[in-house]
């Protein structure tokens, strides 16, 4: 009996599972959007990760950063399209030869506790990030700053040994520390780890280990009340489960994957309930080949290999189309992408001939093409764990066995791949990717210096014209210039491509549809939260507490 | 009896220090250091800053030597502090006072393997004894195929259809977490309901997994009893078949589930991982997970630490319970 009636279960889960029209949660949601705003409702998004340590300067992972976003604010933010605009400055003077920023501080902008935030407070976090003592990852910015001074209550000067573009951006959030609760203790062992004070949008209200931390918002912050009330952050580890509470209601919000953006939100109930968004993350996948290794020594093969790649096949399949080619280390539709530098089109004639100029042709008829009698095999390496990469080698793969070239995939654990073979320069080619700072600054990954061990150039790569232009936009000021020197370099990368940029993949967040004044933009959707609302008919989550 | 008892505590001592010993080296042993979530492919950090990070932690000493200064201070029960980025007592992020006890960890993995061990007993032992009597038949086919799907089927997977059925398209009960967004405001029946409403499937899932070794075990230990001469004595002597079993079988059959219920608190800390990442409960287990994950060996050390002690104790508490069951044994 009981056997049947586990059977029976099955059935009915399986027959259920495959319909799918839950009735937890079912609000009509008409509207286009043009109510005014109201204030109140919670909105509860999931997380993954906790969140570890709510002083950013001391934090690593991307969801503490995420939460003390929402409570601290910098000097300077980012604008839309990338532009720097004041954030706690009003207004910023760089001298003519760019080694002195004067910040002139809002006046009037209040911590939660009521204390005002004046230039002793920016001056304070300054000090601590560059003491010896504080473990933080973000130092090194900070490091180039040679004296700086709070002449007064709203004023912060910092004077460089040299200009330095990326320093402006540096005074985001990091250095913005409450001095008065600070000052003289140690900020590892702080309350304010767990229990900030701070003066963004939201402040912690309460934050029960493992399960959720809720934002209240701050009735005082300085561009005005945000309309939300309650921002709840609840972590759930597993993806599939975080799924299902957003089906039944539990979160509003969540970080979608391909497969549930392509296909388990594809169906009526989501339309109606949910908006899905879709934006370039900044952080690119490419293919670097190792230039001190003499297989990839003359550019012709690795345009040959350009050539024999197709792009958007990678981004169909790979990522489900959520994604779009990369053609150079910066997201399409920023400022600093440069949308003309060479293609390759997926053309396999081109890539013969490239690779028959080379010298390289298939002499013993074995399929696989060779050089004074040596066959033209490499292996790829990657970090294991990571799907996305290795389908894009295994698909890699599969192309330049096309044009007689043969390609073994190893697939490493993260530590060893970096420690030993990244490091030690043992590889052929790898696919990886990197996250790109909202900064066009890449000194560190293009300049001929930074090729020792532990540091990023580790393709070997040296070209004194780009070591010139990477140092030109690192030293500059003028927006103009800036773009110049980086349009250049991306030329010259697509000429002599060290790596293969492959793709940009997409963010996907979804959102409950009662949520209002979301604008999508090039830096995702996040930015504007403060200024999100819920109309009062629909609003879910009434007095609570 | 008492001299029994301090000679085995005794030599818990040694075994424990083996343990931890090999569990130190063993997560050292593994590629990656708690920096490199920090440091890897971070095109900020330098080499020094790299150097730093690691002499702050304590790292570059070679491994022995930090075992010694871990070793060191556990003697006085101090288990130091975790390498994430809070850097709080490794202890506190396990039993916080600052917490209700229902909300610490320790406490809700502990909480969670009782309520299941309790339920798997209950359900696995008159199986097991029902099916031993009815050998072959029918009844014993289906608990017995019953009880291998629950033991066969992957928890996680079973654990979201669960979550389907019950959360979504019967909306009887929560998804996942340990209560209700709106806790605070709900009358004290309420709440108790709230909290009762959250165990129910990740119990569920737990005990269904663990029937099939434990009604297993009963049932062939219960078929090797009824074998016994003394229970065909018990028979001729004219008593019902009910006195026969349940009083003079049962007793001696029970006997080698207490060894296996002491044995299996290392897979019971090993299947809380899942369920506790599966349901978003914040355990024990989770921690370990994300603790490994980051390689925050002190955290790491702990856990196992305590696992291997609770493991000890079980053992020692079985042997224990065989000797008050067993005259044979208690009198040697």
């Amino acid at each position: 009996m009981r056997k049947i009636i586990v059977f029976c279960l099955l059935l009915f889960l399986l027959a259920t599972a495959c319909k799918g029209r839950p009735k937890a949660v079912m609000t009509p949601l008409p509207g286009n959007g043009a109510e005014p705003p109201e204030y109140g409702d919670a909105l509860v998004e999931g997380t993954i990760g906790e969140p570890s340590n709510l002083i950013p300067m001391l934090a690593g992972d991307a969801a503490s950063h995420s939460v003390s976003g929402m409570i601290y604010n910098g000097l300077v933010k980012y604008d839309t399209d990338l532009s720097v605009i004041g954030d706690l400055a009003e207004s910023w003077d760089i001298s003519p030869d760019g080694l002195v920023i004067v910040f002139h501080l809002r006046k009037g902008v209040k911590w939660a506790d009521g204390v005002e935030f004046t230039s002793d407070d920016v001056m304070f976090g300054f000090k601590t990030i560059i003491d010896e003592k504080t473990p933080t990852a973000y130092k090194e910015d900070f490091l180039q700053v040679k004296k700086a001074e709070a002449p007064d209550k709203y004023t912060f000067k910092v004077t460089y040994g040299k200009p330095f573009a990326p320093a402006l951006t540096s005074w985001g959030s990091l250095v913005v520390l409450p001095k008065h609760l600070l000052e003289g203790k140690d900020i590892t062992k702080s309350d304010m780890v767990r229990n900030p004070v701070g003066l963004g949008p939201y402040k912690l209200s309460r934050w029960t280990p493992g399960q959720e931390l809720i934002l209240d918002s701050y009735a005082d912050y300085f561009e005005g009340r945000p309309y939300i009330d309650k921002y709840v952050y609840r972590v759930i580890p597993d993806s599939a489960t975080m799924f299902l509470e957003l089906q039944a209601g539990g979160i509003d919000m969540m970080g979608l994957t391909p497969v549930q953006y392509t296909k388990q939100t594809e169906n009526e109930f989501y339309r109606t309930n949910f908006r899905k968004f879709r934006y370039p993350v900044f952080s690119y996948t490419h293919m670097a080949f190792n230039l001190k290794h003499p297989l990839f020594r003359d550019k012709r093969i690795r345009q040959a290999i350009a050539y024999a790649i197709d792009k958007s096949e990678l981004v169909d399949v790979v990522l489900y189309g959520l994604g779009s080619p990369a053609t150079g280390p910066y997201v399409p539709n920023t400022w600093p992408y440069n949308p003309d530098v060479k293609k390759y089109g997926y053309d396999l004639e081109k890539a013969k001939q490239l690779l028959k100029e080379a010298g390289w042709s298939d002499s013993d008829g074995d399929g696989i093409l060779d050089k004074d009698g040596l066959p033209f095999t490499f292996t790829i390496l990657t970090n294991m764990g990571n799907n996305l990469r290795k389908n894009t080698a295994t698909i890699i793969q599969w192309r330049l066995a096309k044009i007689g070239i043969r390609v073994e995939i190893k697939a490493l654990e993260w530590s060893t791949f970096v420690n030993e073979f990244i490091d030690k320069r043992r590889f052929e080619a790898v696919i990886i990717g990197w996250s790109i700072g909202l900064d066009p600054d890449q000194y560190d990954i293009w300049h001929s210096s930074k090729t020792k061990e532990k540091e990023f150039n580790f393709i070997g790569y040296n070209n004194p014209e780009v070591d010139a232009l990477l140092e030109q936009g690192r030293r500059t000021f003028d927006l103009e210039k800036r773009k110049k020197a980086y349009f250049r370099i991306q030329e010259i990368l697509a000429d002599e491509l060290p790596y293969i940029f492959l793709y940009v993949p997409d963010a996907t967040p979804i959102v409950h549809a009662r949520f209002r004044g979301i604008k999508p933009a090039p830096i995702g959707i996040s930015y504007n939260q403060p200024k999100w609302y819920v109309p009062k008919r629909l609003q879910r989550h009434g007095m609570e507490q | 009896m008492l001299k029994y008892l301090l000679k085995r505590l005794f030599q818990m001592v040694p075994t424990l220090i083996g343990i931890t010993l090999i569990s130190f080296f063993i997560i050292h042993l593994a590629p990656g250091k708690p920096t490199d979530v920090l440091a890897d492919f971070n095109p900020k950090i330098t080499p020094e800053a790299r150097e730093r990070l690691e002499k702050y932690y304590g790292l570059d000493k070679p491994v022995i030597v930090q075992y010694g200064m871990w070793l060191r201070r556990i003697v006085k029960l101090d288990f130091g502090e975790s390498f994430s980025s809070d850097r709080r007592p490794v202890m506190q992020k396990l039993w916080d006072r600052k917490q209700p006890l229902i909300d610490r960890r320790l406490f809700i993995t502990f909480m969670l393997n009782v309520l299941s061990m309790v339920i798997i007993l209950l359900i696995s032992i008159p199986i097991g004894i029902t099916s031993a009597t009815h050998r072959n038949s029918l009844y014993d086919r289906i608990t017995t195929t019953t009880v291998f799907i629950g033991f066969a089927m992957p928890s996680f997977w079973f654990a979201l259809l669960l979550m389907m059925l019950f959360g979504i398209h019967l909306g009887w009960l929560p998804i996942s977490g340990l209560k209700s967004m709106n806790y605070a405001v709900l009358s004290p029946a309420g709440q108790v309901w709230d909290r009762v409403s959250h165990l129910i499937l990740p119990v569920f899932i737990a005990s269904f997994g663990g029937l099939a070794g434990d009604s297993r075990y009963m049932r062939s230990s219960m078929l090797e009893v009824i074998r016994q001469d003394y229970i065909t004595v018990a028979r001729a002597k004219g008593l019902t078949e009910k006195v026969v079993i349940y009083r003079h079988a049962l007793r001696n059959a029970l006997l080698p589930l207490i060894t296996l219920v002491g044995l299996s608190i290392p897979g019971l800390i090993g299947g809380s991982v899942i369920m506790e990442s599966v349901f978003g409960i914040p355990g024990m287990g989770q921690l370990l997970f994300m603790s490994v994950m980051t390689r925050d060996y002190p955290m790491i050390m702990c856990v196992l630490t305590i696992g291997a002690v609770l493991t000890l104790v079980g053992n020692l508490l079985a042997d224990l319970g065989y000797m008050l069951a067993d005259p044979r044994i208690r009198n040697q």
